[in-house]
């Protein structure tokens, strides 16, 4: 599967600063790349279905359902409906985080101190409940669907203990992830650092978003396959259209 | 594992209830007092939603209570913190030694997915959060979120494999949890009939409370 027979011609480009959110419609058959421009970029990610916003990532059933506590090329991200919100067809980076969530207004102020607006100006510290909710309130959903995010970019690994290690380094300047919609997906993000990465400086990274019309569902088909349950997946989400 | 008994005795409970297997059941703890699940026969999971009594929209949150102890096991010591922020519940006794917190609730949607398209009519964990939350009124879909399985043993590995072990707990064995505010409890008894943790065998567990 060649990516340049598959996809059609960008749609549209944008940078999303450090700190940044921001929310969209991902129609079925686009393609979402998100790019970490200079690297150790963190992406703190909701997705739900767009038609009927109850329906909403739910991380448990994507992580069990596959088997794995990580996730990357290969791998669906499912909504509690048992459909397939997204599919990741391409991943240079390898490791994407589900047990960090984000951190709140406390928790950013107790990590990195104050910084507030009034001296900062637009380089104040976000945190990720605040901006995620923001976002979430321009769709008229609230607190309570604020569930598990995913942490795209970044890598935390359990030892035998059951212990977390944030691991530095996990992406690269240029290193970027490609979400295939299958059906009308609401993509909720913002742009801010990993709550276990150990820098002790509010520094969030930018990255690039680049939507993509994708020509053929086949792009999808590393994802369809490499599970019988990733199958099924995609029958449940086809059904939503019949 | 880090197990750890209770000195309180049944006798002295302020509330005891059986839940049969397959059953939803909600029940209010306040502030100050000791919840204890226990599996009656043995790896029984139970699926169990914690909110605030004052503000539904509070409720366990399990990314932030995972990350504040560094830890993606629950065990005695572990401390259940909410979508807000704040401690509800610490672990004060378990003989059990893990808990899951990854893998949520079954679903009729999701054992489509997970066995095959016709369990899509069989009984289901979430099916049960829904009738409980929709007969009291104070919660619904949009509170349903990642619940904790106890007694249920899902390993992560260092290559980040999410393994589904035989369940660690048996007969007898249980889980005490201190509210700091007042909760509301909302569970069910798995019925899951497809996955082999519990033999295919889904049975009752009980619930006490103390002052
Ligand atoms: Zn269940």
């Amino acid at each position: 599967m060649t990516a340049s027979l598959a996809l059609g011609p960008t749609l549209y480009e944008e940078t999303v600063p450090g700190g940044g959110h921001t929310s969209f419609v991902l129609k079925r058959g686009q393609q979402l790349r998100i790019t970490d421009i200079e690297g150790g970029a963190n992406v703190s990610l909701l997705l739900l279905n767009a038609m009927e916003k109850s329906e909403r990532l739910n991380l448990p059933d994507s992580l069990k359902c596959q088997h794995t506590a990580k996730l990357t090329a290969g791998h669906c991200l499912y909504s509690d409906m048992g459909r397939v919100l997204a599919a990741i067809t391409k991943d240079t980076c390898g490791w994407h985080d589900s047990f960090g969530g984000v951190l709140n207004a406390d928790e950013v102020k107790e990590k990195y101190g104050a910084g507030r607006y009034q001296e900062l100006r637009n380089g104040y510290f976000r945190n990720g409940v605040d901006n995620l909710l923001v976002e979430m309130g321009k769709w008229d959903l609230g607190l309570a669907d604020l569930l598990m995010c995913l942490n795209l970019f970044s890598k935390v690994t359990v030892d035998s203990d059951g212990c977390f290690h944030f691991q530095p380094d996990n992406s690269r300047a240029g290193d970027h992830i490609e979400l295939y919609a299958p059906m009308d997906t609401l993509v909720v993000l913002t742009a801010l650092q990993h709550p276990m990465d150990p820098n002790p400086a509010y520094a969030p990274k930018p990255v690039q978003l680049t939507w993509q019309q994708v020509r053929s569902d086949g792009i999808t088909l590393l994802c369809r396959t490499s599970r019988p349950e990733n199958g099924r997946g995609f029958h449940n989400t086809e059904r939503l259209y019949i | 594992m880090n197990l750890t008994h209770s000195e309180k005795h049944s006798e002295a409970a302020v509330y005891r209830a059986v839940i049969a297997a397959g059953e939803p059941f909600m029940t209010e703890v306040k502030a100050g007092q000791t919840l204890r699940l226990l599996d009656l026969e043995g790896n029984q999971a139970v699926d169990t939603l914690f909110y605030s009594a004052s503000n539904p929209r509070e409720r366990y949150d399990v990314q932030r209570t995972l990350r504040r102890q560094n830890r993606v096991y629950l065990s005695a010591g572990s401390v259940l913190y909410s979508n807000l922020g704040n401690p509800m519940l610490t672990i004060t006794a378990d003989t059990c030694g893990r808990h899951d917190t990854l893998g949520g609730a079954c679903a009729q949607e999701s054992n489509t997915v997970r066995y095959a398209l016709d369990t899509r009519y069989m009984h289901s964990c979430r099916d049960n959060f829904l009738r409980a939350s929709l007969h009291d009124g104070r919660l619904s879909k949009r509170d349903i979120s990642a619940n904790i399985n106890f007694f249920m043993n899902v390993p992560v590995t260092p290559e980040g494999g999410l393994t589904f072990e035989d369940g660690i707990s048996a007969a007898g064995k249980y889980v005490e949890l201190k509210a700091h505010m007042d909760i509301i409890v909302l569970i069910s008894n798995c019925p899951q009939l497809n996955n082999p943790c519990n033999a295919y065998n889904p049975t009752p567990a009980q619930v006490l409370v103390w002052d």
